[in-house]
């Protein structure tokens, strides 16, 4: 019985920080609406300041203040990157802050290596909490009982501060209807940085209260940032209550479920959060999100089909890309298959996101089934590579009707991390199912028939079904289904309205986007040789993403300029640099910043800009603008 | 730091001139391509030694008259990039081989790619088994000792023990189940008496130490496998410690030795367990003494197990380039089939039979002295003693 009581505490213990993290998640998403990926990087941080700041500072006072300076300090750095990085940009597209953060965390973790050093580092034990208590005869760490005060008290000043304060029920109202407040006069730039400040703060204390248990490394804000979501979402986006209450049962399971099942911490939060979204769409202490008022960006800008000028520029475009192979070298050829591949992977989540409005977090694991699929019917059946690439892509279809079954019934961020919880679902059978899947070691020698062995005659099919796809995916945006599509993500409500089925124009999309990367993935197979979980892993699917943000999430096909910039420069700093993080995490923070609409958004802003300031005929009505710009 | 510092200013004057070849084309290349960026702890000693091998090397007048150039990759620990890294070394700078990894699906990615392409692969680092036997290759050989060597190291020291009663904590990914196997397999073996009381599987890299210790202190176990490295290993340990799972118990602990890993364990080193590792303060043969002076000479710091592990791969390409007088591959590999050469360790010779090397680990126990985890009464184990027979090496074998 004492073990049991013990294991439930030691639980606790691991939910109480696992809170302080995603409590200060849960409050910037609340407010902001900023998917802040970078919360792990401050986390991160947090505890590598701590570790400097209580290796030099002695003493128990110099230990807490160490603790709680050292979360002061981030909260500082936070307000600088809030004011100078994400003011900017909170009227840019939902989730291009996304973009902001994603390159902030990767310039972080080379950051943290060129200042404090490759190795592992191990700070001091907690003063007064260095041993442990017998309980019955087994040892509680008296640092856990701390922990296990901590959380709830956290939880109760928190509650404080938004129950009994005025800034409490601003950031509540914000929380609700951000512009009702903004109509309200609140000035909303330091309600946001506020908030910023305050949810960066918790995360940077979280980072730093691991000292005393855990090891400071450079991966260590990847290894929470995933699993602070799933507890932000289970327990319902901005709901601090939620996010306690998430942690606690997350936590407790895992303390448990070990005890049964011991591989089960490898995908045990996936499968609580894919199981409460099912059950309960906004989590379990969530409201459901207000009906966001969009601005009409897309109303002024409608989209259009190519003009033929265009038409001719984009097929000049092609057969140039295809006379690569006439003057480049076999690497070069590779990398053109593989941007390629990339190309297709990208418009087929673009097609999801711009056109279906429905952003996945897991769409690599369509990506990755279609390379599984190549390489179970290659491997195992021995199929020719034509039957292979042209039944592969089924695998990917078939898990996207499944999933996508479950996931269109919900929206918005909700949706996106029930994609996400699916995809490491998949991704972990990959991984676990060793006598099938090979597990990490993958599945090896998928090498492509000799009629497409050579480099330039890969680059070619690679080239020619990017193209097909690109074109079958545009020319379904200007068919009725697209339309029908766009309808459902512009207002479900007036689409329902109108007789369209909004449900099953989803799913149908996200089975045609889940195809379509299949179909990339299938490539992919045959252009590495081998298949390994990593092709379904979290950070391809976020690499999709950024591909998307990059090129521009309001156009047609953007995501095809975002995967070219993005993978070449990918491809070219890896190369080049171990810092190849650093370099492009900057990188994509000055895009963000002088492209907020994206490279291909931008670039037809411009272009609509020019236009309007010199239509023919009425001179005199452009004047004024232009002179007023 | 400060061959970092010049590497990293290095690494960004290419960025800036574009891509400047410094190489001759009568120079010798190896493509060498590794985790850098996801595994600083690891590579930083790594790329030290086998920079300090090429400066030795070239003094020493290169490989039969010709200069040696390394060009390096990071793969950013995706098998997928570590691919990409590999085609550029061999379609664009014209490598004559590939050498490097550390991770062992990467290493098996990198080992089919020269397999496909038929260029020759000598595996650094990858522990996995299969590199070797179940999907091994002509193209590829690997230096260090493998998983079954290791865990067959630790067994010959575990099976003494008067320990029954067995739990094993592993990662969950295919190092820490293969090394679980190969461990249970061969310890079974000796002694059919044992039982295995409990198993954890925390995620690498994620593990949740708390519960986990319970958990196995649940079982009440005589003595535990450990496999977890890296900050799981601290966290491991630390709540260990703390909630006294390591008190009266025997620990058998693969790797842990290493400096790598022992050394940020500082004053909470655990003591008495059996680990391999490299105690290089008290290695005392003249082949290590000259390679400690000379890295101490150029870097200011010890040495760590990537330290040799760089050296050494360079070194063994080097011997195998030399030896063949050609980049031919097929040369390369009859060159390489058989090679006897030193090594820091002593002499060392990779296997015609399945390509492995048999440099060997040491085996020892962890102490505290000074604040700080050393490994002591440690002793080097040849690797050559610690692999099976032909006869069932051929049967792992796919044949070529």
């Amino acid at each position: 019985m004492a073990f049991y009581v013990v294991q439930f505490l030691t639980g606790l213990a691991s939910a109480a920080s696992l809170f302080l993290v995603a409590s200060g998640l849960s409050i910037i998403f609340g407010v902001t609406r900023i998917v802040n990926f970078a919360h792990g990087a401050f986390y991160m941080i947090g505890a590598y300041i701590a570790f400097t700041l209580t290796e030099r500072l002695s003493g128990a006072f110099g230990f807490w203040g160490g603790i709680v300076l050292a979360a002061l300090a981030v909260a500082l750095i936070g307000v600088i990157v809030e004011m100078v990085l994400l003011r900017r940009i909170y009227h840019a597209p939902e989730l291009f802050q996304l973009l902001a953060t994603f390159g902030l965390t990767l310039m972080v973790e080379d950051l943290v290596v060129l200042i404090w050093g490759p190795d592992d580092l191990v700070g001091r034990r907690a003063p007064g909490f260095k041993g442990a208590i017998d309980f019955f005869g087994q040892n509680i760490p008296s640092y856990d009982l701390f922990l296990i005060v901590l959380g709830p008290v956290v939880l109760g000043i928190l509650w404080l501060l938004f129950q009994r304060t005025r800034w409490g029920v601003l950031v509540r109202a914000a929380t609700q209807d951000r512009d009702m407040v903004a109509a309200l006069g609140v000035n909303q730039k330091w309600l946001f940085t506020s908030v910023f400040a305050v949810g960066v703060f918790l995360a940077a204390l979280g980072g730093a209260l691991q000292i005393p248990r855990d090891a400071v490394h450079h991966a260590m804000d990847l290894r929470i940032i995933v699993e602070v979501f799933v507890v932000v979402v289970i327990g319902g986006l901005g709901s601090i209550v939620g996010a306690f209450v998430a942690a606690v049962l997350v936590s407790e399971l895992n303390a448990f479920g070990i005890l049964i099942f011991p591989k089960i911490s490898i995908i045990l939060v996936f499968l609580v959060m894919a199981v409460v979204l099912i059950v309960r769409p906004w989590g379990l202490f969530g409201k459901p999100e207000a009906a966001a008022r969009k601005t009409p960006g897309l109303t002024v800008n409608p989209w259009r089909p190519l003009t033929s000028n265009e038409r001719l520029m984009a097929l000049a475009a092609l057969v140039v890309a295809a006379m690569l192979p006439l003057f480049a070298g076999n690497y070069l050829l590779t990398v053109g298959s593989e941007i390629a591949i990339f190309v297709i992977f990208a418009v087929s989540l673009h097609f999801l996101m711009s056109v279906g409005g429905l952003a996945s977090f897991g769409h690599a694991a369509y990506f990755g089934l279609g390379a599984y699929g190549i390489a179970f019917l290659a491997k195992m059946a021995g199929l020719p590579m034509i039957v292979c690439l042209l039944l592969g892509p089924l695998l990917g279809c078939m898990g996207a009707a499944v999933f996508g079954f479950f996931a269109v019934q919900l929206s918005g961020v909700y949706f996106a991390m029930l994609t996400l919880a699916f995809a490491q679902i998949v991704w972990s059978i990959a991984f676990q199912w060793v006598n099938v899947t090979g597990g990490d070691n993958g599945i090896l020698g998928l090498w492509p028939s000799s009629w497409a062995a050579s480099p330039s005659r890969f680059y070619w099919l690679a080239l020619g079904v990017a193209a097909l796809v690109t074109v079958a995916l545009r020319a379904m945006v200007f068919s009725p289904f697209g339309y029908a599509l766009r309808a459902t993500r512009d207002s479900v409500l007036r689409s329902e309205a109108i007789g369209i089925d909004a449900k099953r124009i989803q799913w149908t999309a996200f089975v045609i986007a889940g195809t379509t990367a299949g179909i990339g993935g299938a490539l992919f197979a045959y252009l590495k040789g081998s298949v390994f979980p990593d092709n379904l892993g979290i950070s391809l699917s976020v690499d999709a993403l950024v591909m998307v943000l990059l090129g521009g999430v309001e156009t047609v096909s953007g995501a095809v300029i975002g995967a070219i910039v993005y993978k070449a420069l990918n491809i070219w700093l890896v190369s080049q640099t171990d810092l190849s993080k650093l370099v492009l995490g900057g990188f994509i923070m000055l895009i963000v910043v002088v492209f907020p609409k994206g490279i291909v958004g931008m670039l037809e802003m411009l272009a609509q800009r020019r236009k309007k300031a010199s239509p023919p005929g009425s001179p005199l009505l452009a004047k004024p603008i232009e002179s007023a710009e | 730091m400060r061959a970092r510092n010049y590497f990293v200013g290095a690494a960004f004057a290419l960025l800036a001139g574009g891509m400047a070849h410094s190489a001759l084309a009568q120079d010798i290349k190896i493509g060498e391509i590794n985790s850098y960026s996801l595994l600083p702890a690891f590579t930083d000693p790594y790329r030290k030694g086998w920079q300090l091998a090429v400066e030795e090397i070239n003094a020493a007048g290169g490989i039969n008259g010709k200069k040696l150039v390394v060009i390096s990759k990071d793969d950013g620990g995706k098998p997928a990039d570590a691919q990409t890294a590999a085609n550029e070394l061999v379609s664009s700078e014209g490598v004559a081989m590939l050498a490097g990894t550390f991770l062992s699906n990467i290493g098996l990615a990198v080992s089919d790619f020269a397999n496909q392409k038929k260029v020759f692969f000598l595996a650094a680092e990858p522990l996995t088994d299969a590199i070797t036997w179940s999907k091994g290759n002509k193209y590829t050989f690997r230096l260090r000792p493998s998983n079954y060597m290791q865990a067959a190291m630790l067994v010959e020291a575990a099976s003494k023990l008067p320990a029954k009663r067995w739990a094993t904590i592993a990662p969950n990914y295919e190092y820490g189940q293969s090394a679980v196997a190969v461990f249970k397999k061969l310890m079974s073996e000796k002694r059919p008496d044992i039982q295995w009381v409990d198993e954890q599987w925390p995620p690498q890299g994620k593990i949740d130490a708390g519960p986990v210790v319970q958990a196995v202190a649940a079982a009440n176990p005589e003595a535990i496998l450990n496999v977890t490295f890296g900050a799981d290993l601290v966290k491991l340990v630390r709540e260990g410690n703390t909630r006294g799972l390591f008190k009266g118990r025997e620990v058998v602990s693969f790797l842990t030795g290493e400096p790598e890993y022992l050394d940020p364990l500082k004053d909470e080193t655990p003591e008495g367990w059996i680990v391999t590792g490299y105690p290089w303060y008290s290695i005392k043969t003249p082949e290590h003494d000259t390679f400690l002076k000379a890295y101490q000479a150029k870097y200011n710091d010890y040495p760590r197990l990537g330290s040799i592990v760089g050296y050494q791969t360079i070194k063994s390409a080097a011997a195998i380039l030399a030896k063949a007088g050609s980049t031919d591959p097929e040369k390369l590999i009859a060159a390489a089939e058989g090679l006897t050469m030193p090594s820091p360790f002593g002499e060392i010779t990779f296997r015609k039979i399945d390509h492995q090397s048999t440099l060997g680990a040491f085996v020892g126990k962890t102490a505290l002295k000074d604040g700080k985890g050393v490994m002591v009464d440690s002793s080097y184990k040849k690797g050559a003693d610690y692999l099976p027979g032909d006869a069932e090496v051929e049967k792992l074998r796919p044949k070529d």
